[in-house]
Order: structure tokens, then C-alpha cells, then sequence
């Protein structure tokens, strides 16, 4: 299996971005009153947040090679 | 509509459709054109990890805490993100060692200890057993439910009697049944099971769909899409405190704390190491899964929240169980078909996850647990029997109706007391226990085995004390009395305010001090402590595991065997049979034609090793071939040797490299001399052509004009002088030639005589201008000298330095403008060299022509209409001497721009001594 180096360094980046992303304090910033669209922002931004995550993981394991 | 014979008919179909899965699957298997190859599939079995919890339990833990629920799936979704690093890496060990267990695992790890095989097996059992409770809980919850259609009444559990006299009971030993037949119709060395995955596949389909379609149903069918559910929800107080994180979801510590579980859960728990590892069919599937997998997560969660708060408005007063909003909300709205699709959905989340999780528990109760003591019973006399396979498999069926039954008791005794994801919770905080032995086992090599065991038993007591003791102490089956008060009325022991620590959700609390305890020991032991050599090599190929291309331990060891007793051990795990083709295809691969032709030598016993933990575990395999082989125990001081040899072989292959490379150099070096060597050997034969072609010139005419002086006597004197003239020329031009080329051939060997002096160079030119100024006055060639008045002297050989100067000027006088004749010659001093320059007003050499002019024999022009002017050895004389001092001789010139030919003589050539400078004028 070709493992190349910067594929394994940007999901550990990832990793990391993900554990800022769904943790205190960046979660607390979400959990007061307000709506998008209709939905509460809490519920929006970790789901926003979960698709984001999982575009980009996708894009660091199909883009390899460059 | 829907009467209990539709339910358990449709439901008993979609069984036997997954065992036409599963049996296609096997069948596609055995012919090599597996279905489940393909990265996809592999998403889908992944996707085992989604059982009733998420199915029922989601929308119940959403009900009381929000988005309380998600830290469960987001924890799997980070870890995906380093599965690049620690699951490639948990394959790949596990591929190369045949390990098919977590408990092979971690046994093997730590230098193959059986101890810590049953020990891990021990805490799997009890730490999954409320696990699968759970899932008996919410088939059984499910079946009450739609049974009641079309009303909605919760199941009343009071009245059931245990085992016979209640329906779950019954539920478990289908499952059982199920499993058995799913998991362990044979014996497999390498316990795959294609089918099974095929299945579970599909299963992961249809729960996906089915909690789709509720979502859908509910949140566009009840009401008007997302905006709609929430804008009413904001309405009801209690509701909106939902989607707020921080009061009804329990605090961030928690939200971080289940994230953690989870993200160990995806990797540790039996099922998932099962589906992951031991199924996979190539480590690429991994690369699709690190993003597909958590989009199988996102996609089941988005209406989680929806139903739960769609359930809450709907069936208010709370008459309804929110683990049961899933089912309930479509029996309410009177959709039975959409009922039994998430009834089956449901069904599948909790099969799923029982047959996997349940095949893997059994593998290791029978490899780990049960086989070890059996094999030590010598009253059994089990060592002595041929064929232990069925034995195997009866093990496994008993280990798998034992499991079922301890979560079926689990349920019935605790089950009550808890929300699904409350008992799930328990679960994964047990098996969160190995993540210390486990990553720090294949990063860290001084981790010891003694570390190992008292980290997990540590972990393992506390997460009792406090997590699996107080759920039995809340469904009353142990005295409240426990958890109020702690053991033995010692306040500080109360199991969920350990030492007075407060402020924790419970399981938060338990993984804090489990995590202490278990980490504590894990690493102070092992920093305490030497590891053995059994262990010092099973670290070393884990640690290392990506960098080897193919693990082998076969180094490590030592003795004696026979191949016979090695198939016949094989036989009796796997059947004689298949031991035999197993040991064929060995034969085969090492180029032998028979078992018979096998030397029973360390890579064969390595080999037999391998299979056997495939089978029976590498604790219990390592043992069995150590009971027929006559082995000599390696010391720690051995294996380091073994590890020290293999640097040196690597050092020595480097070495080797490094002498190929600089023989490969010479072997140029040697091809470029041999060119050189050719063309040398070609200049000489061109030289003795040309030499002998240059004397023939002037001797025909010698011999020529003797023969007309010989044949006519009668010719008068004017003519015969004119004659002899010719001849007298022609011979003193065959002398000097002869002369020249003796000269250039003894400065070319090397062997011409050099009486070196000190000598000033303006001397030598003023002395070359007087020997010329005859030559030059009789051609009207103005000759112009100029040099410094003082130039330090130079070590040379002053009579060639006169041969190199009349050389030069009688060239310059020969190709001067026959008219206006004009020959410079200048000496200057440059910073290290004395230069000489003999500048003509001449023809010109084409630049083509001026590096020509310095070989033998080569003069420049048209040698076939104009008569040679020279020997053409002057100027090759003239460089070879110029050389020889040290100096450089080159010509710059034009076309009818006339010559300059420059010569550098360096101060300090040939002489050993400074010149000292009073010396100099």
C-alpha cells in the first residue's frame, strides 16, 4: 500500500482540528438562542461542522499523490 | 392488520434471507470471487458499530439531553482520522501474526502470555455482557410494542418469570441458535467469515433506511421539515433547553469524556476489531472507510433529533418510553407497513451486532479461556487425542449460548433500570480498558507483559467498583445502601464518589479513575521492570510492524522438531486433512514435491505456529508447539544478539553496496584508460606512417637527383651544382627531421636531458633575436623586442628555451607579409608567470586550425598544392618543452590578422629553493 507521508500528516492534522472543532470552548459559542434557516445554531454548526470534517477527510484520501 | 403470525413471519424471512446472504457469500468465497471485496462492503460491515443504541437509544438519549447523543458517533469520526497511523498498523500486525482476537492481541503483544489472553477474554465477557443485553432489551422492547398495533402501550415487564416464562428469553436462544449457525458451521484457521460480512452489510442497509424512512416520515410526513419540528419545539420550555449544550446535555467534561469512549470503542470493541481487522480483505478498504464510514454515521444521526422532539411533542406526559419513539410514532400515525420496516431495521441493529460481537467473545472464550485449562488438565488426556476440531466447535457453540444467556440475565435483573445508551455506556467503558495496553503496546516497546496484566486488572476492578456493581445496586439486586455509603459504610469509597470526588456524570467518573489506575500501573510497571525475551521480540515486531515488508519470528528461535509430530499437532486442531494440504502447500512454496521431503527447521515450525493461532490463538498455539518440539529457551542476551547480528548484516550489506559502487567506478576508470590506451596505440601508428612518409619526401629527391648526376656524366657544372645544392638541402632537412623526431620522442618518454638553471629570461630573448636577425634582415622583417627592464629569474633549461624561441620566430618569419613584414616579441610579467609573446603580421590561422597546429605533422594549409614549410614537429617540440617547465603554450589569431603566439613560463617552476631576490636584476 503506498502510504505517503502527507496524506497520514493532514488527516493527524485533521485529527486535531476535529478535537477543536467539537470540543469546549469552540462548542460553547453555539449554545445560546438564534435560529439558520429555521434550525437552532447549535444543532446546525455540529452537523455543518461533521460534514465539513468528513469533505475534508475525504479530500486528504482520495487527493493523493500531489 | 398487523398480527403477531405477520410479525414473526415477515421477521423469520428476513432472516433466512440473510442466511441466502451469507450462504451466497460463502459460496462466492469458496469459488475465490468474494463479494465482500470491495471497499464498500467493507463501509457497510463497519457499520455493525450502529446497533439498537443508535437505532432506539439515540432518539431516547436525545429525548432527556439533546445533542447529548452525538458524542458517541463524532468519537468514531476523529478516530477515522488517525486510522492512517494505528489501524493500518493494527492490521498489518494482526495479518502477520494470524492474530483473530483482541485478546490474541494483546496476548500476543506481550510475549504470546496465555494469562493475559484469559485475562482480557474475562474482562470482554463481563464488561460486553450489558452490551448485549441492550440489544435483547430492544428487540424484546420492539416486539411487545408492535405487537399491541395499532396502539401504542408499553410492555410490562413485572409479571415475567425468568427463562421460560418470558419472551426474551426465547428472543436470546434464537439468537444463539442464529449465531451458531451463522459463525461456526466449520473450523477456520483464519477466522474469516465472508458470509457473515456479506450480511451484515446488508443489515447496515436496511437500518439506514429504515430510520431514514421514519425521519423522513416524521419530519416531512408529521410535520412541515426541520424548521417547522424546531420553531414548535422553541414553543415548549422544557423542549428548547434541549438545544442548548451545557444544561440538560451534561456538562462539556462529559461530552469529552463519551467522546473518548467512543473513539476507543470504534477500535477495541470485539466486533469492531473482528469487522475491521480480522475480516478485511485488504488493508486499501481502509482508505475509502477513514471517510465513508463516519458519512454512514452522519447520514443515521441527522434525524435523531427530529423524532425525539417530534416524539416529545406528540406523545406527551411522558407515557411513552423516548427509546421507543422510532416504532411508536409511526404505529401512532397509523403506518403499519412503515411500523414493521423499522421494526425489522431494529431488528437487524440488534442481530448484527449480537452475531458479531458474540462470534468474536466466543473465539476468545474458547481460544483464551477455555482451551488453555483443558489442554493443562492431563486427566483429560486432550494432548493425546487426534482430532480436536469438533471439540473446537462444540466450545464455541456452548461459549455462544453462555454468552446470550448472561446478557439475557444481565437484562433481566439490571436492564430495567437503564436507558439503552446508559447501558451501552457501561460497555464501552470496559472495553476502553485496553486502549493503554494496545496503543501503548504497538508504539512503545519497553511495555512488559507484568504492566499489561496489572493495568487492565486495575482498570478492569475499578470500572467494576464503579461502573457494573452500582448498576446492579439501582435495579436492586444489591442493597442502594452500597452506593449511598460506600463498602463497608466507608464514606470514601462510595463507588461513585471515589475518594469524595464529585461533580462527574458517572461514567465520566469511572473512566477518570479507571484511566489512573489503569495507565498508573501499565507504565510504572513497565518502566519498572526488564521485559523478558519472549517479550523484548513480540515488541519489536509490533513497534515495528510498518516498517518490516514481512514479519517473521522465526529468528527467535531455537531447537528441535520432526515434521510428523508438526502435522500431526496441526491435524488434531484443524482435522488431519486439511493439516496435511496445509502442509502440501508449504512443501510446494519451499520447492519440495512431498511433506515427507520437509526439513523441520525454525521457518517451518514458525509456520506451523502461524496456522495454529489462526485456530486456537497464539498463546494456546505457542504453547501446543512447544509441547512437541524439543525447544532451547533464547535469552534476553540471545534475541539482543540476534537484533545486534541483523544490524550487522545490514551494516555489512551497506558495506557491500558502497565496495560494488566503487568497483563499478574503477571498472570506468579502467574502460576510459583502455580507450585511452587504444587511441594512443592509434596516434603511434599514425606517426609512424606519417614519419616515414616525411622522410620518404625528401629522400626520393635525394635519390632522384643522385640518379640523374650518376646517369649524366656530361652535365654541365651550373646544373650539377644546382643538383647537388638539392641534394646537400634535402639531406640536412632529412637530418634535422631525423633530429626532431628523436627530440620529441625522448621529451615524450621522458627520458630527454634537462640542464636546468637560473636563468633570465631576457637574456634568452635577446640572444634569439640575434641568432634570427640574419634570417630576418634577408626576408625585410622588421623585428621589434620590448620587455621590463628587471624580471626575476626563472629555473629552466636555457637551450631549450632557445629552441622554443627560434622555433617561434622562424615560424612568425615564415608566415610573415612577405612586404611589410613586422614580428613583436614581448615579454611581460604577470603575477606568477613570466609570458612571452611572438606577435606576426602573417596569413592568419582559422580558429578551426589552432589547436591543429600544436600536433605532429600537421601544417596548416593545403599540404597537396603549397610546398610544407616545416617538419611539422616544431610547435609539438615547442609545447612538449613549454609543458614540461610547467608553463602553457596557445596561439590567438585570425584570418589575415595576423598570429600571436604566447608562452607562460612560471617563476617558481622546477625549483625547490626560493629565489632569492638579490640575486634577481
Amino acid at each position: 500500500m503506498i502510504r505517503s507521508g502527507v496524506t497520514g500528516q493532514r488527516l493527524a492534522a485533521l485529527f486535531l482540528l476535529g478535537c477543536l472543532l467539537f470540543n469546549y470552548p469552540l462548542l460553547s459559542l453555539f449554545t445560546g438562542r438564534g435560529e439558520i434557516f429555521g434550525i437552532p445554531v447549535l444543532y446546525a454548526y455540529v452537523f455543518a461542522a461533521w460534514a465539513l470534517f468528513i469533505g475534508l477527510m475525504a479530500l486528504a484520501v482520495e487527493k493523493r499523490g500531489d | 392488520m398487523l398480527t403477531g403470525a405477520t410479525i414473526v413471519l415477515v421477521s423469520f424471512a428476513y432472516v433466512g434471507l440473510l442466511f441466502a446472504i451469507a450462504y451466497y457469500g460463502d459460496k462466492r468465497a469458496d469459488a475465490g470471487r468474494s463479494i465482500i471485496a470491495n471497499p464498500y462492503i467493507y463501509v457497510l460491515s463497519l457499520a455493525v458499530y450502529c446497533t439498537s443504541w443508535t437505532f432506539y437509544g439515540s432518539v431516547g438519549r436525545a429525548a432527556t439531553s439533546g445533542i447529548g447523543f452525538l458524542p458517541i458517533y463524532l468519537g468514531p469520526t476523529l478516530m477515522a482520522a488517525l486510522w492512517w497511523y494505528v489501524m493500518l498498523k493494527i492490521i498489518r500486525i494482526s495479518k502477520a501474526n494470524r492474530i483473530t482476537s483482541i485478546a490474541d492481541f494483546i496476548a500476543s503483544r506481550y510475549g504470546k502470555s496465555q494469562m493475559l489472553g484469559g485475562l482480557v477474554t474475562i474482562i470482554l465477557v463481563i464488561g460486553i455482557v450489558p452490551y448485549i443485553s441492550l440489544q435483547l432489551k430492544a428487540i424484546s422492547t420492539s416486539f411487545s410494542i408492535i405487537l399491541k398495533y395499532p396502539e401504542v402501550v408499553m410492555p410490562d415487564k413485572a409479571g415475567a418469570a425468568l427463562f421460560l416464562g418470558d419472551n426474551t428469553f426465547y428472543i436470546a436462544m434464537l439468537l444463539a441458535a442464529f449465531t451458531i449457525l451463522f459463525g461456526t458451521r466449520h473450523l477456520d484457521a483464519t477466522e474469516r467469515h465472508e458470509g457473515l460480512v456479506a450480511a451484515i452489510a446488508f443489515e447496515s442497509v436496511v437500518k439506514l433506511l429504515a430510520f431514514i424512512a421514519v425521519g423522513l416520515f416524521v419530519t416531512f410526513g408529521m410535520y412541515n421539515g426541520f424548521g417547522d419540528i424546531f420553531t414548535r419545539a422553541a414553543e415548549v420550555p422544557q423542549l428548547y433547553a434541549l438545544l442548548m449544550l451545557g444544561d440538560a446535555s451534561g456538562s462539556y467534561t462529559t461530552w469529552a469524556s463519551f467522546t473518548f469512549l467512543s473513539m476507543m470503542a470504534i477500535m477495541f470493541l470485539p466486533r469492531q476489531f473482528q469487522v475491521t481487522v480480522v475480516e478485511n480483505v485488504n488493508e486499501r478498504h481502509l482508505n475509502k472507510a477513514i471517510w465513508l464510514f463516519p458519512l454512514y454515521l452522519f447520514a443515521i444521526n441527522i434525524f435523531v433529533l427530529p423524532i425525539a422532539l417530534g416524539g416529545l411533542m406528540h406523545f406527551q406526559g411522558g407515557s411513552v418510553d423516548a427509546d421507543t419513539f422510532v416504532l411508536t410514532l409511526p404505529i401512532a400515525q397509523q403506518q403499519p407497513i412503515l411500523a414493521l420496516f423499522v421494526f425489522i431495521g431494529g431488528l437487524s441493529a440488534a442481530t448484527g451486532m449480537v452475531i458479531v460481537e458474540t462470534i468474536a467473545l466466543s473465539t476468545m472464550v474458547c481460544n483464551d479461556l477455555i482451551m488453555p485449562v483443558l489442554l493443562r488438565l492431563k486427566a483429560l488426556r486432550l494432548n493425546e487425542k487426534i482430532d480436536l476440531s469438533g471439540l473446537f466447535l462444540a466450545i464455541r457453540r456452548g461459549a455462544i449460548v453462555f454468552i446470550l444467556v448472561l446478557g439475557y440475565l444481565y437484562f433481566y435483573f439490571a436492564g430495567e433500570a437503564y436507558a439503552l445508551v446508559s447501558i451501552g455506556l457501561i460497555s464501552f467503558s470496559a472495553v476502553a480498558q485496553f486502549a493503554p495496553a494496545i496503543i501503548g503496546g504497538i508504539f512503545w516497546k519497553s511495555g512488559t507483559r507484568t504492566g499489561a496484566i496489572c493495568g487492565l486488572s486495575a482498570g478492569f476492578l475499578v470500572w467494576l467498583y464503579t461502573l457494573l456493581l452500582p448498576s446492579f445496586a439501582k435495579s436492586g439486586w444489591l442493597p442502594i445502601t452500597f452506593l449511598s455509603e460506600g463498602i463497608f459504610g466507608l464514606d470514601l469509597l462510595r463507588p461513585q464518589q471515589l475518594f469524595g470526588l464529585s461533580g462527574l456524570d458517572d461514567i465520566s467518573h469511572c473512566l477518570f479513575w479507571s484511566m489512573l489506575a489503569n495507565i498508573g500501573c501499565y507504565v510504572g510497571i513497565s518502566l519498572l521492570q526488564k521485559p523478558s525475551a519472549a517479550e523484548h521480540s513480540q515488541a519489536n515486531l509490533f513497534v515495528d510492524a510498518l516498517k518490516q515488508s514481512s514479519t517473521s519470528g522465526s529468528r527467535f528461535w531455537r531447537g528441535i522438531a520432526s515434521v510428523d509430530d508438526l502435522v500431526a499437532l496441526l491435524g488434531r486442531f484443524l482435522g488431519p486433512k486439511r493439516a496435511r494440504e496445509a502442509f502440501t502447500l508449504y512443501a510446494r512454496s519451499r520447492g519440495e514435491k512431498t511433506i515427507k521431503a520437509l526439513v523441520a527447521d525454525a521457518d517451518l515450525v514458525h509456520y506451523t505456529e502461524s496456522l495454529l493461532a489462526g485456530a486456537i490463538g497464539s498463546a494456546s498455539a505457542r504453547a501446543m508447539v512447544a509441547s512437541v518440539v524439543d525447544e532451547e529457551p533464547l535469552g534476553i542476551d540471545e534475541v539482543m544478539t540476534i537484533i545486534d547480528e541483523a544490524s550487522q548484516v545490514l551494516a555489512y550489506s551497506r558495506q557491500l553496496e558502497q565496495k560494488s559502487h566503487e568497483l563499478e567506478a574503477a571498472t570506468n576508470e579502467l574502460r576510459d584508460a583502455n580507450h585511452r590506451l587504444q587511441e594512443l596505440d592509434r596516434l603511434k601508428d599514425d606517426f609512424i606512417s606519417t614519419v616515414t612518409h616525411e622522410l620518404r619526401t625528401p629522400l626520393t629527391s635525394i635519390r632522384a637527383f643522385s640518379e640523374i648526376l650518376s646517369d649524366n656524366p656530361q652535365l654541365d657544372t651550373g646544373q650539377r651544382e644546382k643538383f647537388l645544392g638539392i641534394i646537400i638541402k634535402e639531406s640536412e632537412r632529412l637530418t634535422r627531421l631525423i633530429n626532431q623526431v628523436l627530440d620529441l620522442s625522448k621529451i615524450e618518454s621522458g627520458n630527454a636531458e634537462w640542464h636546468s638553471s637560473e636563468i633570465d629570461m631576457r637574456e634568452v630573448l635577446d640572444d634569439s633575436v640575434t641568432a634570427v636577425s640574419q634570417l630576418f634582415s634577408e626576408q625585410n622583417i622588421a623585428l621589434e623586442t620590448s620587455a621590463p627592464s628587471v624580471v626575476p629569474p626563472i629555473v629552466a633549461d636555457r637551450d631549450r628555451l632557445m629552441q622554443v624561441m627560434l622555433n617561434l620566430l622562424s615560424n612568425a618569419a615564415k608566415f610573415c607579409e612577405r612586404q611589410d613584414g613586422r614580428v613583436i616579441v614581448r615579454l611581460t610579467q604577470e603575477q606568477d608567470a613570466l609570458r612571452i609573446d611572438v606577435i606576426d603580421n602573417g596569413i592568419g590561422i582559422s580558429p578551426g586550425d589552432q589547436e591543429v597546429i600544436f600536433d605532429k605533422f600537421r601544417q596548416v594549409g593545403d599540404t597537396l598544392t603549397q610546398k610544407p614549410m616545416g617538419s611539422g614537429l616544431g610547435l609539438a617540440i615547442t609545447r612538449e618543452i613549454i609543458s614540461h617547465f610547467g608553463g602553457k603554450l596557445w596561439v590567438t589569431s585570425s584570418p589575415g590578422a595576423g598570429s600571436t603566439f604566447s608562452f607562460t613560463l612560471p617563476l617558481r617552476s622546477g625549483s625547490k629553493f626560493q629565489v632569492p631576490s638579490s640575486r634577481s636584476k
